[in-house]
């Protein structure tokens, strides 16, 4: 390494403790402590990038979160590689591995540079413009754009590490562990509000820690010796808790934010292994006080992008801080006095610092005059026009500026250099405070968006609310904080502070230079590639609104935020437009405010746990069995259960056969249950249900189908009726939590003056459904005690057994046509009674079947699945099903929208069965039905719902939706396909024992 | 995310909720005697107001309580809540 960039050696990087790192493959050294881009700059690697769109060589600018160029790829090619990451934010440790993006075949020759050189053929809106037309060609287009363009790789495998959320409460939230951060978080805890002080760094004491140590002293102490002694003392404070390295990401209504805390970041990846990586902390705050500091702006000029080109306070923290210095001939571009700042540091490290580009006309505040007299020469009201240095900064160009600021005057001065620290005044960082609500007033003096309306109970504090002078910061904090936490003291009244004051000021958006303004490139948003250029472009194209200006131009949308340059943006937009900044407004500050991996966002819950499973009681046996499962809501059921290497369709043909030749058996445990006790439960059902209950006899069952009050069918299922005030009612798999919501609604909200009572009991009872001509006998075998004639236990109806005294309900009743029982019983004893009954139906071949057969079994009896072959928009007389909407009863849930105008027109789409012409074709659900063939346009009639081939009827069935298909029966209809057209007649949906003969076979 | 005061179990987090629409809509009580213009009314017509509005809210991860709320939905403060039932406030 070069270690001629080290300066005097600094007390938070240990030197000791060497690390080494690659970068694009080669190997570096730095120290513990050091960040990615800190370890770079002291190897002198300024060059880590390319830019988005021009491919425009890039180096560090900051030294903080708000970095738009340094962003790298993490551990290439491993399973924990995160692209986008920020080399500002990177600590370093033994091993980490890191790369140049958007380049290829490598940072320092990037093909892509060649959209440098045409980019005058590459405006604003160049994608929107150029790849319209013709639409045919986007395809092409799509791939070239895709291949050229992306920001880093995501990763391909699976991520190997641990996420976690927390949820926090406390009495006071504060953001930033600056100086008002550290001096809120101390005085609430003091005063024994539960306080949690958040800051995104691994230090506290943000820009304080290492500041300039004669200008800004406390205590007759410099302010960073002050701050690390406070510092010191919050460890013993007992109800505050210090959460580092944790980004607050978003701040939401009602004091809600969320943060996340990252843990193993910085440890080398062998022990990154099975510990927490970061945590999304979810924290619910009585009081915030945001002290999130200000982000130093750039200045906007030609060329302004070249690597070597940074933030002033960044080049100082970089030699203040991690002991490196940025350029071994250093220029600062100042329009205010921290770049003096900056100099002064740099100069009292041995640093050469040549010359200072302010472009104010003068000024008498202490530090420019320390300066002075150190002789580091001054440019006054000058500008830089140019820079020069294609993967590095050599040079810069300056000319003086006009009174007005517009123009530049006299000669060019060239000033070699290979570091340029540019200082454009202070952003004060208001965008948590926006994200909650808050609305901003613009102070014209000092051009600064500041928090005016608060929308909860919060204050914003120190630079974050448009102070910058340490004085004044330590006045105002302790004032508001006494009103904020109602206090009648802080620790910091007595206090005596020496500070700098600032004593002029200028500010110009856009600098301007020698040549105009569309030959040169003064980037505004360095991320996106976005220069003023383009900003007047959008602006002579018609935009207006600031918004509007943002998408076109894409400022302010990189991974960034154009957290640097979106003010200037605002400016330059104010300045062309003629208005005022404050009538412009700003553009939405969205969270997060530093991007977040998807392991923060979901936690815990991936792979298996993302979504909650619900298995059955007999689920094993189904896995032992070989089943193959289908989700069906959060369930997971049994579809068909293969042997031998069958197909599904093999499988589901012999399931169907054996349960109408001999017997078959469905775990049919998944369907909603919902038992409803009360004296008015008769009168409940009457309301909710299309057909009649209130005679219903005491052991029956009875089909019900449940509409919304828009009269579209919702659900339906057997209710069994219990005993005089007590019903069993039962729901489909995936309707089962909405309808009892419902139901609930209803009968809180509508008719609180019912006596009804109800209770999801889906969980409880495991449901075995035996059924085909041999169902009776293998019944008789497992319930001996149990009369199972027709006279004593007819079709529809209940009856309480007992297996080994286990108690179980046993109802009559069939989805399939067929004889059929299903058997309830309590769920720890589910998977038992099925046992049982496989046991005792071996010699029958009883033939567990799944979803699939079932689906087809119903079919074949037309048998409507809600969900299926209804979609919400179907009525019951849709369905051909008038006959169980009850004519007598006054009043149902849907009943009177069934008498709508539209709801009574002839040409609904209506239920049918279909029959294709070629038994041997099975129609595909989903296709679309027509009966004209050369009609221009088509008109589709409705399409199909279900389709199967029926091994019992041996050709394939279909349900369908067709408009006015009640009166077409025995119509030829077509289902036009990629490569044919299938012809179809139009039959009667039940295709198998109209009679219904077999329920008592 | 809002802290909702159900008036059953207290203050709770957001989450916990399900908003259901406009309140204070009354299912007619002889729906056959309306036209379909009125019935319509009842069946589609919410307000969605910008401002103060009176809604339908239920515990569903809770005590499955439904009851109202009135909220400003320019602001999300929301200013009461009171059981189903209830009168709703005049102001």
């Amino acid at each position: 390494m070069s270690a001629n960039l080290r300066v005097k050696s600094s007390e938070y990087i240990d030197e000791t403790h060497r690390v080494s790192f690659k970068f694009n493959g080669k190997t570096y050294y730095g120290f513990k402590g050091d960040t990615l881009a800190s370890a770079l700059l002291a190897n002198d690697v300024h060059l880590v990038g390319r830019s988005f769109k021009y491919h425009r060589p890039r180096g560090i600018m900051t030294a903080g979160s708000e970095e738009p160029n340094a962003i790298v790829q993490v551990n290439d090619k491993t399973n924990r590689t995160e692209p986008n990451v920020r080399a500002t934010e990177v600590e370093i440790y033994e091993g980490l591995e890191a790369s140049s993006q958007n380049c290829w075949p490598n940072v320092n020759f990037d093909i892509g540079g060649i959209n440098n050189l045409i980019s005058p053929f590459l405006p604003a809106g160049f994608y929107y413009k150029t790849f319209m037309w013709p639409a045919s060609f986007w395809e092409k287009y799509e791939f070239f754009i895709r291949h050229s363009a992306g920001l880093g790789k995501s990763p391909s495998e699976k991520d190997p590490d641990i996420y976690d959320h927390r949820n926090i409460h406390c009495d006071v939230l504060v953001v930033g562990a600056g100086i008002s951060g550290i001096l809120a978080a101390k005085n609430a805890a003091k005063n024994n509000f539960k306080t949690l002080l958040i800051d995104e760094k691994n230090e506290l004491g943000g820009a304080t820690i290492y500041q300039n140590k004669e200008f800004n002293k406390i205590d007759n102490q410099s302010s960073s010796d002050w701050i690390k002694k406070e510092i010191n003392g919050l460890k013993n404070i007992s109800n505050l808790e210090i959460k580092t390295r944790t980004s607050v990401a978003a701040y939401h209504g009602y004091n809600y934010l969320l943060a996340r805390e990252n843990l193993t970041d910085h440890l080398e990846n062998k022990d990154k292994d099975n510990k927490v990586r970061q945590r999304l902390l979810k924290i619910r705050a009585k009081k915030v006080i945001l002290a999130t500091g200000a982000l130093e702006r750039p200045l906007i000029f030609n060329n302004n992008d070249r690597p070597g080109i940074m933030l002033s306070t960044a080049v100082k923290k970089y030699a203040d801080f991690f002991g490196v210095k940025c350029g071994k001939k250093n220029v600062f571009f100042t329009n205010n006095d921290s770049a003096y700042e900056s100099a002064l540091c740099l100069y009292n490290k041995g640093i050469k610092v040549d010359a200072i580009i302010d472009i104010r006309n003068n000024s008498n505040s202490k530090i420019v005059k320390a300066v002075k007299q150190v002789g580091i020469q001054i440019y006054w009201s000058h500008t830089v026009v140019d820079t020069n240095g294609y993967r590095r900064l050599n040079n810069i160009s300056i000319m003086k500026l006009s009174n007005d600021g517009m123009t530049v005057t006299g000669n060019r001065i060239n000033i070699s250099c290979d570091c340029l620290g540019v200082a454009g005044g202070w952003t004060p960082a208001v965008h948590l405070f926006t994200q909650s609500g808050g609305k901003l007033k613009f102070d014209e003096d000092n051009n600064l968006f500041l928090p005016n309306k608060y929308p909860s109970d919060q204050i914003s504090v120190g630079s974050c609310n448009g102070n910058f002078n340490l004085n004044e910061i330590m006045k105002e904090l302790s004032i508001k904080l006494k009103e904020f936490l109602k206090i009648n003291q802080t620790d910091f009244d007595n206090i005596v502070i020496e500070s700098e004051e600032e004593t002029s000021k200028r500010n110009i958006w856009l600098l301007p230079s020698d040549k105009a303004i569309g030959k040169t490139k003064p980037f505004v948003d360095y991320q996106n590639d976005a220069t003023a250029k383009d900003i007047k472009l959008a602006l002579r194209e018609g935009f207006r609104s600031i918004e509007h200006v943002k998408r076109y131009t894409t400022t302010g949308m990189g991974t960034d935020q154009g957290k640097l340059g979106n003010m200037h943006a605002l400016g330059i937009i104010a300045d062309t437009a003629g208005v005022k900044m404050g009538e412009l407004g700003t553009t939405t500050f969205r969270p997060p405010y530093t991007p977040l991996t998807f392991g923060t966002i979901v936690g815990r819950n991936v792979g298996e746990f993302f979504d909650v499973f619900r298995r059955t009681a007999m689920n094993n046996w189904h896995i032992e069995n070989k089943a193959e499962f289908e989700n069906v809501g959060q369930w997971k059921r049994g579809w068909y259960y293969p042997i031998n290497g069958e197909t599904m369709h093999q499988a589901v043909q012999r399931e169907s056969k054996a349960a109408r030749e001999s017997a078959g058996i469905l775990d049919a445990s998944t369907l909603g249950k919902i038992d409803i006790q009360g004296s008015d439960a008769s009168e409940f059902l009457n309301r909710v249900y299309t057909n009649a209950w209130s005679k219903l006899a005491i052991g029956k069952c009875r089909y019900g189908l449940m509409l919304n009050e828009d009269g579209m069918v919702y659900d339906d299922g057997v209710t069994t009726r219990l005993g005089e005030n007590h019903y069993l009612m039962t729901t489909t798999t995936g309707g089962a939590a909405n309808v009892l919501g419902k139901l609930e609604d209803y009968l809180q909200t509508e008719w609180p003056e019912l006596d009804v009572y109800l209770t999801s009991v889906t969980d409880h009872y495991a449901t075995a459904s035996v059924c085909g001509p041999n169902s009776k006998k293998i019944l008789k075998k497992i319930i001996p005690d149990l009369d199972l004639s027709d006279e004593n236990f007819p079709h529809m109806s209940f009856k309480e057994a007992k297996i080994n005294n286990i108690k179980c309900r046993v109802m009559r009743i069939s989805f399939t046509g067929e004889h059929s029982y299903e058997v309830n019983i309590q769920a720890s004893f589910g998977k038992a009674l099925w046992e049982k009954c496989i046991e005792a139906g071996k010699e029958f071949n009883i033939t567990p079947y799944g979803t699939e057969t079932m689906h087809l079994l119903r079919a074949e009896k037309g048998f409507i699945i809600v969900g299926q072959d209804t979609d919400g928009t179907m009525t019951p007389i849709d369905l051909q099903m008038d006959w169980i909407v009850s004519k007598k009863k006054y009043d149902f849930i849907g009943k009177r929208s069934l008498y709508r105008s539209d709801t009574m027109r002839e040409d609904r789409k209506q239920l049918v069965g279909l029959l294709t012409d070629d038994p041997n074709i099975i129609l595909e659900e989903g296709a679309q039905i027509v009966s004209e063939l050369n009609q221009n346009p088509i008109q589709m009639l409705g399409h199909i719902t279900s389709s199967y081939f029926s091994p019992n009827l041996n050709k394939s069935i279909a349900l369908a939706v067709v408009r006015g298909g009640k009166d077409m029966m025995g119509k030829k209809l077509f289902i036009p396909m990629e490569d044919k057209t299938i012809s179809v007649t139009v039959a009667n949906p039940v295709f198998f024992d109209e009679e219904n003969k077999r329920l008592n076979a | 995310m809002f802290v909702i005061n159900c008036p059953y179990c207290g203050e709770r987090d957001q989450q916990e909720f399900k908003a259901g629409g406009e309140a204070h809509i009354e299912r007619p009580k002889q729906p056959t005697e309306l036209s379909d213009d009125e019935w319509a009314e009842y069946l589609f017509m919410r307000k969605n107001i910008k401002g103060v509005q009176f809604e339908r809210w239920n515990h569903a991860h809770g005590c499955r309580k439904w009851f109202n709320m009135v909220r400003d939905t320019s602001n999300d403060e929301i200013k009461l809540v009171y059981k189903m039932g209830e009168k709703p406030p005049l102001e």
